[in-house]
């Protein structure tokens, strides 16, 4: 390490770090491929040769230092052999086994061992070095720590309260503000401590660590379940941030531009998930949602009956329809009921009615989820539109079909004063026949009642959406053969 | 290396970053960010060099836990984009698919 003078001295350290940026310029190629979904896959595997490049160029500078020193780490390297096995076999075995509607808790699990590992790198560089270490590595360092392990407690909370673990939703936080307070002041004063007294580095590191861990326990426990695709972002961002503080305090090229581009998506993501929710972004993060606003808002919202529909005459309306636009939310998801709906389209596309699927930025517990989903159940993605495109589109359709989703398509998001005002919403109302399959009466999470459901073009078909569907589907091939 | 080289880099990647991931369509955005996140993987780089000046059996603990959980991250991050991915098809995508069959 040392200067960059230092660095490429040797024509390996030279070949080193041509090839750490081959890996960065490799990155930002994959996810550039990433912008259309006919070469995102590719886009994925260059990303992942530059990986493989920059792990494989540090396994050489390694090995060769070691055979220039005789083998003095072999133990660690030993140890390092074999944790790398272990946690390959741990990733590759969750990565094929997640379940597609719990992505969201994976790449949160997999944001605390990111946080994790970049928050150990950058306390054993402060720790394990015989000299005091430099200004510079104890604030880079410092910063990878703190931001490091507030994303590890933090994305294992996100992840607890995302798989539905009962006492992780559980937790509650009387007096969130105090404690948010708290430990950002003790966690602050630690690094600064950290870095004005470095002799004393063993004990301010260690609390350093204690009160980030804290704190994230402290910043995630409030958030609540429909927050959480911004959270996520969030959290994503903080690994990036803190993959870069590390290594920019171990010297390495790699790490900062690679920590840098993550930390770059994720505030990308954080604040168009916000924008789709019409919620500032510090609001989401200071967490409470459907705390007061619902208590206000839950005896108040349209009144008036709703229509009930049957299947059998649901499937009539679909068959001689047109254009059928699906509006998909998370409860679609929640009664695992998505190959019902891509077969209902299937067999409507086939009779010649135009079908297509509305995906609201927030559908799903991730951005994107919801056309993963999909994605599973075998909608050709071209059939699924975003919020912009699908709604001028509304007007001209026979039939809107939303399945499991309630406040994305409430209309008085567009009136003032109300929890979801100001929220862009799917136009379903715009539909010339609205038909909403819900499980029951229930408020959304916003906690008001949706003003569709009393329009008069909108019946309801109340039931399990899977069941509903497969009696839908019963019914429209009768009705084609 | 110089941290004011290392700092000028990091703003670089950071703009970089933000447009490139700004041209990608909502529908990749849980590919994308699952694939951001292998990206931050290369932590494990990082862990494999502080292994060559690792001496302690303090190090050591540090070494085996970063590089499980880094290395969790990386191909778990990897394999997990590629199957979503996969499932992404268009209708002349599985068309052939079907006739393949």
């Amino acid at each position: 390490m040392g200067t960059l003078a230092e660095m490429l001295s040797t024509p390996l350290g030279v070949i080193e770090w041509f090839v750490y940026l081959l890996a960065a310029v490799m990155f930002v190629i994959g996810l550039h491929l990433m912008n259309s979904p006919k070469t995102a896959r590719k886009g994925n595997m260059v990303s992942a040769i530059g990986m493989i490049f920059a792990v494989a160029m540090a396994f050489i500078v390694l090995f060769a230092g070691e055979i220039s020193n005789g083998f003095k780490h072999s133990v660690a390297v030993v140890v390092l052999i074999v944790s790398i096995v272990i946690g390959a076999v741990a990733g590759v075995v969750s990565a094929k086994k997640v379940k597609m509607t719990d992505m969201p808790q994976l790449v949160s699990v997999f944001n605390t061992v990111g946080g994790g590992a970049a928050a150990l790198v950058a306390l054993n560089d402060i720790l394990t070095s015989a000299e005091t270490p430099s200004i510079v590595v104890l604030i880079t360092a410092g910063l990878g720590i703190m931001i490091g392990s507030v994303t590890f407690s933090g994305s294992l909370i996100a992840a607890g309260k995302l798989q539905g673990i009962k006492w992780v939703k559980r937790l509650s936080l009387p007096g969130k503000g105090f404690w948010n307070i708290l430990f950002v002041v003790l966690t602050v004063a630690s690094f600064v401590m950290l870095c004005v007294q470095p002799n004393q580095r063993l004990l301010w590191s260690v609390l350093t660590t204690v009160f980030a861990l804290c704190y994230g326990l402290v910043f995630v426990i409030p958030i609540g379940g429909a927050d959480m695709p911004v959270v996520i972002s969030v959290l994503n961002a903080c690994t990036g941030t803190a993959v870069a503080m590390s290594g920019l305090a171990i010297n390495n090229i790699a790490l900062i531009v690679a920590g840098a581009l993550v930390g770059a998506a994720g505030v990308t993501l954080s604040i168009a998930m916000s924008k789709a929710m019409n919620r500032p972004l510090l609001s989401v993060l200071a967490g409470g949602f459907g705390g007061s606003n619902s208590a206000a808002g839950a005896g108040e919202g349209p009144e008036g009956t709703m229509k009930e529909t049957s299947a059998d005459d649901l499937a009539v309306q679909l068959v001689y329809a047109e254009k059928v636009i699906f509006v998909p939310g998370f409860g679609l998801a929640q009664a695992q009921a998505q190959r019902e709906l891509a077969d209902l389209g299937t067999l409507l596309k086939d009779h010649g009615v135009e079908v297509s699927y509305a995906i609201h930025p927030v559908a799903g517990r991730m951005p994107g989820h919801m056309n993963v989903l999909l994605a599973e159940a075998n909608v050709p993605y071209e059939e699924l539109v975003d919020l912009d495109d699908i709604n001028p589109q509304f007007p001209q359709s026979n039939v809107a079909l939303v399945v499991g989703a309630n406040d994305v398509t409430n209309p008085a998001a567009r009136k003032p004063g109300t929890p979801v005002s100001g929220m862009p919403i799917l136009d379903v109302d715009k539909a010339q026949n609205v038909v909403v399959m819900k499980r029951g009466r229930g408020t959304g999470y916003a906690g008001i009642q949706n003003e569709l459901y009393f329009e008069d073009n909108t019946q309801m078909l109340f039931g399990d959406a899977k069941a509903s569907l497969q009696a839908v589907i019963a019914a429209v091939k009768e009705l084609i053969n | 290396m110089d941290i004011v080289v290392a700092i000028t880099l990091f703003i670089l990647a950071l703009l970089i970053g933000v447009e490139v991931i700004g041209k990608v369509p909502a529908t990749l955005h849980t590919p994308l960010m699952s694939g951001a996140n292998s990206i931050h993987g290369i932590v494990i780089a990082g862990v494999v060099i502080v292994a060559a000046h690792a001496t302690s059996p303090l190090a050591w603990v540090f070494i085996f836990l970063a590089a499980v959980l880094g290395t969790m991250n990386v191909v778990g991050g990897y394999v997990v984009t590629d199957r979503m991915l996969e499932m992404f098809k268009s209708d002349k995508g599985k068309k052939k698919e079907e006739e393949a069959k």
